[in-house]
């Protein structure tokens, strides 16, 4: 093959990678631009018309002001914040202290506990959820925000994977810590924990990704539209408000973008948690 | 190792290992006890023995919902495993510009299924986007009822979990084909043989275990699917709920005021061994794998 006719297959070749990336890019981002573009149309611009209009002529708030106005939104976006933000404390917190105890502590019933972890893990939510359902009643976290979190505040797969970050550590820089006295709280909290904040990260991130895009559960466990987390909160404006496709656009919209704007921040955490993730899950 | 006072480490492990008792191991043990009962949510119940299973068995409803979701495993695991491959092959060269088409493939994964599920009815609906383009492109005249017809609902929500697993299990992908030796490739490469060739006899052999995991979390996901199903159905699965999957159909008939906790729960328990199933069959499969 003479080099020219080489250069020549390797610029075809490209050429066909990047139009198969524009294919794909257009069919996994374009149902999300167009509903971005649903949500910013007024009124007297039709978006029913073919071929599809996707810049709106004269883009306006007022669907996202009509959502806030039909159910509150901003109540609901703050219910799943909450729920979210707890999930990766708790996630993060007792994960750890569980994934230290079981990394670096000899005590007799530790495999019975790892054990118990990872049964967890074969255990899928939906087989026990009206068990679940049943156990919350009975503690009364009916209809609460704890009672969301609760059941995946700290799951199987935190204690795992903080777990094995403490494996990973070194033990030398605790040996030390020992040495000066430091006690068995101490030498997690100031040396063990602070040394495994990639792990941590990877933990808080997915937890707060879970539990902000969580449906089901909520669903269940919540009864009063008041205290509606954002995934069941548009399902139920859409469901049961409004047939304007402008507005439910809107809610949608409020749902996803802080969800995605996290994403493209942390990028390489969720990328690096899904190659733990479903390795060891 | 470390830990000298015995109550030490139970104190590291007391917050975990109680919600996982309270709110996963308990609950299992109360599944697979009410599954013989005659529980209602509203308590009580007594010892029934397999008259819930006998019951299952003659449920034309519960039928309906195995071989829904069972259309749902079989299409799913295929589809997962085979396009998301393709797709991570695509991204995989380190060119210009591929970070960044990662993280998008990856967006959809990251929303939650209720807005993927309200964005896909809103493009499905019968004046929707995907009905305009197939009449524009006049292969319909009438718009199809994506939406409202039961085996359509069915296959939109399949098309919609596929559309949104993609991203995840590319990234599975890339993990694995980044393991691959070079060497291999090279090795192959000087033998003569083109790109789709080293595919088969260099590629597919070294992430095999990969694409066994991936199928077996796509069934397992396949086998749990509900939200997909709730929302495109608008809060039902379609004209007499005829599109249900089984959770769909644990949830209805096991909560809400007079839920029949007992009767759910034998259901959960045929959900419980068929998702073990896929699992126990993925450690056989990688274990044969490595006697060979």
């Amino acid at each position: 093959m003479t080099p020219a006719l080489a250069a020549a297959r390797r610029i075809a070749g490209r050429t066909v990678r990047y139009l198969l990336l524009l294919v794909v890019l257009v069919v996994l981002i374009g149902p999300f631009a167009w509903q971005l573009s649903t949500s910013l149309k007024g009124l007297g611009e039709s978006i029913f018309s073919y071929p599809p209009d996707l810049w709106p002529d004269e883009p306006t708030l007022r669907n996202y002001a009509k959502a806030a106005d039909t159910v509150p939104v901003w109540r609901y976006g703050l219910n799943s914040l909450v729920v979210a933000v707890l999930s990766a404390v708790t996630n993060c917190v007792f994960g750890a202290m569980a994934g230290y105890a079981l990394a670096r502590m000899n005590f007799r019933g530790r495999k019975l506990v790892f054990a118990a972890f990872l049964g967890t893990m074969i255990i899928p939510f939906e087989v026990i959820m009206v068990s679940v359902f049943l156990t919350s009643r009975s503690l009364g976290l009916v209809d609460t925000l704890l009672g969301v979190v609760l059941p995946t505040a700290v799951t199987g797969l935190s204690v795992l994977l903080c777990r094995n970050g403490f494996l990973n550590l070194p033990m030398e820089v605790e040996e030390a810590a020992m040495l000066d006295g430091a006690g068995e709280w101490q030498r997690f909290w100031r040396v063990a924990l602070p040394s495994v904040r990639g792990t941590l990260a990877v933990v808080a991130i997915f937890s707060f990704v879970f539990a902000w895009d969580e449906f089901l559960w909520p669903l269940i466990v919540l009864s009063t539209p008041d205290n509606y987390t954002l995934t069941v909160g548009i399902q139920y404006l859409s469901g049961t408000f409004t047939a304007d496709q402008r507005v439910i656009a809107a809610g949608t919209m409020i749902a996803v973008v802080p969800l995605l704007a996290l994403f493209f921040a942390l990028q390489r955490f969720f990328f690096r948690g899904v190659g733990e993730g479903a390795v060891k899950g | 190792m470390i830990g000298r006072r015995p109550a030490t480490p139970w104190l590291f492990v007391a917050p975990a290992l109680v919600v996982a008792l309270v709110f996963s191991l308990g609950p299992f043990v109360n599944t697979a006890v009410l599954a013989f009962t005659n529980a209602t949510t509203l308590g009580g119940g007594t010892f029934t023995g397999l008259e819930n299973f006998s019951r299952l068995a003659e449920d034309e409803r519960f039928w309906q919902a195995l071989r829904n979701t069972g259309l749902y495993v079989v299409v799913c695991v295929p589809a997962m495993v085979t396009l998301p491959l393709l797709l991570a092959l695509l991204v995989e060269k380190k060119i210009f510009a591929v970070g960044f088409f990662r993280a998008l493939f990856y967006s959809p994964v990251v929303a939650s299924m209720v807005v993927v599920g309200l964005i896909w009815s809103w493009l499905l609906s019968s004046d929707g986007l995907v009905n305009a383009a197939l009449r524009g492109l006049h292969l319909i005249s009438e718009p199809l009822p994506f939406l409202t017809d039961a085996d359509l609902l069915l296959l939109s929500a399949i098309g919609v979990t596929i559309w949104k697993g993609l991203g995840y299990y590319m990234v599975v992908y890339l993990a694995a084909l980044a393991n691959v030796p070079r060497e291999h490739h090279e090795a192959a490469q000087v033998d003569g043989a083109g790109a789709v060739r080293r595919f088969w006899s260099v590629t597919v052999p070294a992430i095999r275990p990969t694409m066994v995991l991936v199928g077996t979390l796509a069934a397992v996901a396949s086998a749990k699917v509900f939200a997909e199903i709730y929302v495109l159905g608008n809060g039902s699965a379609g004209p007499g709920g005829q599109a249900a999957s089984i959770v769909y159909y644990i949830r209805e008939a096991g909560l809400g005021l007079g839920g029949e906790a007992g009767y759910a729960s034998a259901m959960s328990l045929v959900l419980f061994f068929a998702t073990l199933g896929f699992s126990l069959l993925v450690t056989r499969l990688n274990r044969r794998e490595e006697s060979l």
